[in-house]
């Protein structure tokens, strides 16, 4: 079996699964955030349940509106608040000591290797990172994961992705990940679980690996998985407070589809507007001139992004009249960016510094475009309309490209500064 | 079940950003997120659906975000089925969840333009252009996907395994 169907099958309770099969597996842990738990939490209700399955196993995280951006939202976190009280949920996570819901999971060891978990967002996938089978689902299957604590799954086919060679300068995980959407298409996993593996993929450390299984969605994967190996044991390690499992593909494991890539060939990607698929390199992107920078997300929203982001700008200003928000992850991790003096860098290049939220990404708030407006994110969406206005565009790139770009005030490769 | 709607044709990829976008999504309910429905890709579209339409589309419909508003939004704007090549996964498994009608099926031989008048036979597995005389056949549901639909949605069935029914 592949690492997707031992998961599985270990959570089922079950020696053997095959892809198409439904089982019916025990969950880790189920999430939900302020706009998709006040839904979570009235299915919840409707269906009769007055109690969690395991107040432990439960995580509520309002990063989306966070700070609370107004008062709908304010009542949504409040309401996840008062169920997170009377259920007596630690794992609630607000403005002040919080952060994005897929930073802050695997951070705190929450998630771990070995877990089956259902989160209503769809970036939950970024914890196949750690080697647990994570996937995003709505509301009423996540409310009816805090009442039941299982959930049904059809066993996915998986499709292996095998980088080899020597990984270029300035490219990242996130170029890795833009370049494999860039093949494959926004539908070209849809139902299947992709496998990232080979020496590239060994070589790079945790952060690089949250941000390509954060994006397996971007291809319409219900899972993006990486094999925990040494590096994954000693991130978690200190962070976990139970048990957990590791669980590798066996040599004869069953894939859909293998793709072999020499990373030699991939330079420093941009997706442009209006799909993740529109991938080009950045020998090819042209004159493209910006209106505002975006550094931060579930994607890229952690320490090593910001010290990739503090490399390009050391030294630098950004361009007259572009906004540059850099946005660490956590409460921690702009505490820690702060300690190491990269809060100080950042203002004097002229950025901004914001409290951890999804905020922009989304186009909910905190950086929202006007019509005709160019935006560089190291988000991982650039649908019509997805940070604001919809004639604005958002082009997806590393934090490398995005601070270059920051600099130069059109779309830039690192090599450029 | 047979459903009779006309249709509002889209392309390729619909993702739940545009079906309903972000800024809106600190609303709830049905009615309030009914209101915003499809407009970052057709901003007429509730101005001009009716009870009983039908959203035709290409591949991957719903793909992005797991927002459960996006269905919520599409049903609670009146729309009785929507028909595609392919749903994305999370809006398939939430369209079933919430009791909204979906079909996958050869949209591109049916011929259909907005307007024309569809018809689905759901248990039946056909879908019939009535416009144009086109019709096609898609297969059962199988499994889950069937359980859902036959007890009418997820709430459903977790109140029978909480025996609160």
């Amino acid at each position: 079996m592949n690492i997707a169907e031992k998961l599985l099958a270990n959570a089922a309770g079950e020696d053997h699964v095959k892809p198409g099969q439904f089982v019916n597996c025990r969950l880790s842990c189920v999430l939900a955030n302020d706009i998709t738990a006040p839904l979570a939490l009235e299915a919840f209700a409707e269906m009769g349940a007055t109690k969690v399955f395991d107040p432990e196993r439960i995580a509520l995280v309002a990063d989306h509106s966070t700070p609370n951006k107004d008062i709908k939202s304010a009542m949504n976190t409040k309401l996840m608040r008062d169920f997170a009280r009377e259920q007596g949920i630690r794992h609630f996570y607000e403005a002040c000591g919080g952060g994005i819901e897929h930073i802050i999971l695997p951070d705190k060891g929450i998630v771990l290797p070995g877990d089956v978990v259902i989160g209503a967002d769809s970036h939950t996938c970024t914890y196949g990172a750690l080697g647990a089978f994570a996937t995003g689902v709505g509301s009423t299957d996540a409310g009816a994961g805090m009442a039941l604590g299982e959930s049904w799954f059809r066993v996915p086919e998986s499709m292996k992705f095998v980088f080899s060679g020597q990984r270029r300068k300035w490219v990242t995980g996130k170029d890795l990940i833009l370049f494999t959407i860039g093949k494959i298409g926004v539908d070209g996993a849809r139902y299947r679980a992709m496998e990232f593996a080979g020496p590239v993929i060994e070589g790079l450390p945790m952060a690089d690996r949250f941000t390509i299984c954060n994006m397996a969605i971007e291809a319409g994967g219900k899972a993006g998985l990486i094999a925990p190996d040494q590096t994954t044991v000693d991130w978690v390690t200190p962070r976990a407070k139970r048990e957990f499992q590791v669980f590798t593909s066996d040599a004869d494991a069953d894939y859909a589809e293998v793709f072999d890539w020499n990373a030699a060939d991939i330079e420093p990607q941009v997706s442009f507007p209006h799909l993740p698929e529109n991938t080009r390199g950045i020998s090819e992107v042209g004159d493209i001139a910006i209106d505002q920078v975006v550094i931060g997300a579930c994607t890229n929203g952690r320490m090593e992004d910001l010290e990739a982001a503090a490399d390009i700008l050391r030294g630098h200003k950004v361009a007259e009249g572009i906004r540059c928000l850099i946005i660490p992850g956590s409460h921690e991790i702009h505490l820690e960016a702060t300690r190491a003096g990269l809060v100080e860098l950042f203002l004097e290049a002229g950025c901004l510094v914001s409290t951890p939220t999804c905020g922009p990404c989304l186009g909910g708030h905190m950086g929202i475009l006007a019509a005709g407006e160019r935006a560089v994110a190291t988000t991982n969406r650039n649908f019509v309309g997805r940070m604001g206005h919809t004639e604005s565009e958002v082009y997806l790139a590393s934090p490398y490209v995005a601070a270059a770009s920051a600099i130069t005030g059109k779309i830039s490769g690192p090599e450029e500064i | 079940m047979i459903i009779k709607g006309n249709a509002h044709k889209y392309g390729d990829h619909v993702d739940t950003d545009v079906i309903i976008p972000a800024r809106y999504l600190n609303m709830n309910t049905a009615e309030e997120l009914a209101a915003h429905c499809m407009e970052d890709i057709d901003k007429d579209f509730i101005k001009r659906v009716k009870p009983g339409d039908i959203i035709v589309a290409g591949k991957n419909f719903g793909c992005g975000s797991s927002r459960e508003h996006a269905p919520i939004a599409i049903k609670g704007a009146g729309v009785s089925c929507v028909i595609a090549e392919t749903f994305a996964r999370i809006f398939y498994r939430n369209a079933l969840n919430i009791g909204l009608p979906i079909v996958e099926c050869d949209v591109a031989g049916l011929g259909i333009e907005s307007g024309d008048e569809i018809e689905v036979d759901l248990s039946g597995g056909i879908v019939r252009n009535l416009t144009r005389g086109t019709e096609t056949t898609f297969p059962p549901l199988v499994g889950m996907a069937q359980t859902l639909v036959e007890a009418g949605g997820l709430k459903n069935l977790v109140r029978k395994r909480l025996g609160v029914d």
